[in-house]
């Protein structure tokens, strides 16, 4: 598409726009008001009005001067970073501290472009000791530290 | 004198020994920080918030406090070291700093920096604690009206001075807003943008944002890149200064703690603007121009100064008004909310102990700084040789603990995810995740304040312009924006922040 001159610009303002578009049309569920007395739909409905006003610019800025590219994107880091953290998340109640850490760590770890996999769990052992002694047994956090059966 | 008593409270708080193991804590945290790439203060402070919900208020501040400062001095030491900023405010300091550890002065620069941050620091310290008094009295006079405008300032000022384009910054600033009022409104008890998810009615927390956009997001691009780094120098001699060092660097130091204490309290100031404004200034006035880049000590010590006193002067809108001004500010919003302080004028009358004691325990840090850290350079040089592919994991360790132990939900941590998912995409399309986290501190109060105003005035919007403080506010914010956007401005504009990049 060679009308996009700066698909930096391009796409970041067709976000905005997006936002906005949705920021007001969930924002319809709510009572406006009026201005003196404004319902919780006001304030929403004035974002998302400069919202979408803002995201016009920067997309006709993307047309009309030349720009950087996007750069390509790290999807494999992206979905082990995010998905070790989630996993993590919905995990520690059930197996605990320590070996939530230590999958965690050997987990994020195959993001890197060198993985080693003895380093990484020697890396998660260790860490999961400090965790457990920074964070359960020193700062008393609730969190068990071992797998829960029955749970 | 009122005020030597108030910082005779103060230290009375800052000086108890609970308090300064926080504040030791905190900027030895800092200084790690500051010390490894790839990691910053604003995702710190949201790692560490959660922990510090059983600590008192005053403490679990003075240690986030200490982490912003102390990263000013660790990100100097890698400058020097390495020409690698740990933190962007240290950027300048690579220029020449690193030229003189090349030449074998490595120790000159680092105690340079280290004296010069401490003597700016004192000097900030005491400037944060005059002004603190007449400020709030100020800002106690001002209506809804008047704060609304105030921020649109603020908001405006942190945008202007930032780097970047400035209608993407606004745009930024809008959908943190947009986030900040999602939740229950306060007014109709009407749940705003929550689709039915439960956790999602007590608000998205500031946590989760400011970690998944500056945690995560920094680590996923930093995976992209491969890691280079090489140390000039691991053995460090002579951390003093001799006779001639020490002539040439003074005037720079009065001069960078002078500009970096006004540029603080300005919005969008803080340390990253004051130092580069100060090297640009000391270029300007040198007599030898030439030696800068080439090792000049003035070339460290007015930004270093600067820097140090830009990061303590920019709690003076945050601790006076309760409008941050940066990202790291913006953390410090969430802490106080968090421990059920609302930042403003009023925390100075109402908890003068909080107020007196976090300011008091600033010295102490900066003290501490000099006393720990020239000693412990080689401890933190050791710290740099390990490798990214270690450090990640565990950051991203103490993230997911310091989410999740904020309501023990995985939703929370979902979110988080989700924010760091945003952080790429907004990285990707050159848009600046800080001035969506100002907005979405600042985005109930805007709205709350707005409400307030238009109620006062009977649906009136000119009640902006025709109240004086409110007008001169909003035309300040107005001629900020017209100014950058006049061409020749942004010409000049481009070529400061070119260096940067």
């Amino acid at each position: 598409m060679q009308w996009i001159r700066s698909p930096k610009d391009f796409w970041a303002g067709l976000l905005f726009i997006g936002i906005g578009v949705f920021a007001i049309a969930v924002g319809t569920n709510y009572q406006l008001g009026s201005a003196a007395r404004m319902g919780p739909g006001y304030f929403p409905r004035i974002l998302g009005i400069l919202l979408i006003f803002l995201g016009a610019i920067i997309t006709l800025t993307g047309t009309r001067t030349r720009g950087e590219a996007i750069p390509a994107w790290n999807w494999r880091a992206t979905i082990v970073v995010l998905g070790s953290v989630i996993l993590f998340g919905y995990l520690v109640e059930k197996i605990g501290i320590a070996i939530g850490t230590v999958l965690l760590i050997v987990a994020a770890s195959f993001a890197s472009h060198e993985f080693r996999p003895k380093e990484s769990l020697v890396a998660g052992v260790l860490l999961a000791a400090l965790a457990v002694g920074v964070f359960v047994i020193g700062l008393h956090l609730q969190l068990p530290i071992w797998p829960q059966f029955g749970r | 004198m009122e005020l030597v008593s108030h910082l005779l409270t103060g230290f009375g708080v800052a000086l108890t020994p609970i308090n300064l193991f926080y504040a030791l804590i905190g900027c030895l945290l800092g200084t790690l920080i500051g010390v490894l790439p790839g990691i910053g203060p604003v995702a710190t402070i949201a790692m560490l918030l959660p922990t510090t919900y059983a600590l008192q208020p005053v403490s679990a501040l003075i240690m986030l406090a200490g982490i912003y400062y102390g990263a000013q001095y660790g990100g100097s030491t890698t400058a020097v070291l390495l020409n690698m900023p740990g933190e962007s405010s240290s950027v300048v300091t690579c220029l020449d700093g690193h030229q003189m550890a090349r030449k074998g002065q490595a120790g000159a620069a680092l105690a340079t920096a280290a004296l010069g941050s401490f003597f700016a620091g004192t000097v900030a310290t005491m400037l944060v604690a005059g002004v603190a008094i007449p400020l709030s009295e100020l800002a106690l006079k001002f209506g809804p009206a008047e704060y609304f405008s105030l921020m649109v300032l603020g908001l405006i000022g942190a945008v202007v001075l930032a780097s970047g384009s400035l209608v993407k910054a606004i745009a930024m600033i809008v959908t943190g807003l947009l986030l900040g009022i999602v939740g229950t409104d306060v007014n109709s008890g009407t749940q705003r943008f929550s689709f039915g998810i439960p956790e999602l009615s007590d608000g998205i927390g500031v946590v989760g944002v400011a970690m998944g956009l500056f945690g995560f997001a920094e680590i996923i691009t930093n995976l992209e890149s491969k890691e280079k780094r090489e140390l000039v120098t691991s053995k460090v001699t002579g951390l003093w200064l001799t006779k001639e060092q020490f002539r040439a660097a003074w005037p720079a130091v009065l001069r960078g703690t002078g500009l970096g204490s006004i540029l603080g309290i300005l919005p969008g100031g803080g340390a990253m603007l004051s130092s580069f404004a100060s090297y640009t200034v000391e270029k300007k006035l040198s007599k030898t121009p030439e030696e800068f880049g080439k090792g000049a000590i003035a070339g460290v010590a007015g930004p270093e100064s600067a820097n140090n006193a830009g990061a303590q002067t920019s709690f003076i809108p945050l601790l006076t008004l309760g409008i941050p001004e940066n990202a790291v500010m913006a953390m410090m919003v969430g802490a106080m909310t968090i421990h059920n302080i609302q930042p403003g004028p009023q925390v100075m009358t109402s908890n003068p102990q909080l107020f007196w004691g976090l300011i008091a325990s600033m010295w102490v840090g900066n003290f501490m700084l000099v006393v720990l850290n020239l000693p412990m350079i080689g401890i933190w040089i050791k710290l740099l040789t390990v490798p990214y592919r270690l450090l990640y994991p565990a950051i991203l360790l103490f993230c997911a603990i310091g989410v999740y132990t904020v309501n023990n939900t995985s939703m929370d941590v979902m979110m988080t995810a989700f924010f760091g998912f945003m952080g790429v995409l907004f990285m990707k399309l050159g848009c600046e995740p800080a001035p969506l986290l100002l907005g979405f501190v600042l985005g109930p109060m805007m709205e709350e304040n707005l409400r307030r105003a238009m109620l006062l005035s009977r649906g009136d919007p000119t009640v902006f312009l025709s109240r004086p403080i409110s007008a001169f506010m909003l035309a300040a914010a107005v001629l900020l924006v017209v100014i950058i956007a006049l061409p020749n401005i942004r010409k000049t504009r481009e070529v400061a922040f070119a260096e940067e990049t």
